[in-house]
């Protein structure tokens, strides 16, 4: 991995407007290093997702992506209170969002299923009370 | 149909001319639940909803959506008219309901 580009951001806690910001400069420095506009679109989707999670249930957090000629590594960690079913949260449709997340057009149970569904590898590692941190690889 | 051709029909209010007109419309696309947008909508679509916020720019962008159209009257607040504008993103308004919107662009296609 000595190779490796490596990005880092930090997530602010509580601010939907700004949500979005790390994976659209994921997205257009992807695009500028000729990453292909299928798999641009899949890191960025998963990414999306996870940030907005952590805006929602968690206080923010920290995303760091790494990028070789042959993955996309995405790892996202947060200090938020867990997720004590994970099975469960997997599920499509089952949310624990609140009603104000839901009125902004979110909470509609379907972020860790899109995440899954846009990776080639996940793996959620929580401890209730603790945090969580999600890993998902993009193959190129 | 290029979104500058949509844009030239005269249907629809201008919010955000974007930067990328020449692009081809390929499919349509309705949904109002961003999660599900993020999950469905096409890349190159005219994607149509009511919800406008800040969000749905973000969701526009990310899924490669060739355009935004807000039917039902929906609207951008100034903060989010901004944003469209920074970062190039179409977005087209209209009083006309999603259906008829929808079938409108479609026809066009």
């Amino acid at each position: 991995m000595e190779d490796a580009i490596v990005l880092t951001y930090e997530v602010s806690p509580d601010d939907f407007t700004r949500a979005g910001e790390a994976s659209s400069d994921v997205k257009s420095k992807l695009k500028q290093m000729g990453v292909s506009p299928e798999a641009v679109r899949k890191v960025a989707i998963a990414m999306y997702e996870g940030e907005i999670n952590m805006v929602i249930h968690a206080k923010g957090g920290e995303i760091t992506v790494s990028i070789t000629p042959e993955q996309i590594t995405m790892v996202l960690a947060d200090v938020g209170p867990g997720i004590p079913d994970v099975e469960l949260a997997m599920k499509a449709g089952y949310s624990t969002a609140p009603d104000e997340i839901r009125s902004l057009g979110f909470g509609a149970g379907m972020g860790l299923p899109n995440m899954k569904k846009y990776t080639d590898e996940m793996n959620i590692d929580t401890t209730v009370g603790v945090g969580t941190t999600i890993t998902m690889v993009v193959k190129l | 149909m290029t979104v500058k051709d949509l844009m030239d029909t005269g249907k629809f209010q201008v919010v955000s001319p974007g930067d990328d007109t020449e692009r081809v419309i390929e499919k349509v696309f309705c949904c109002d639940l961003l999660s599900v947008a993020m999950g469905r909508a096409p890349s190159g679509c005219a994607w149509v909803t009511v919800m406008g916020n800040m969000n749905t720019l973000a969701v526009a962008s990310l899924t490669d959506a060739a355009c935004v159209i807000l039917a039902e009257g929906a609207a951008l607040d100034e903060v989010a008219e901004k944003k469209a504008a920074q970062q190039g993103i179409t977005v087209l308004a209209t009083e006309e309901p999603i259906f008829e919107t929808a079938m409108g662009i479609y026809q066009s296609l």
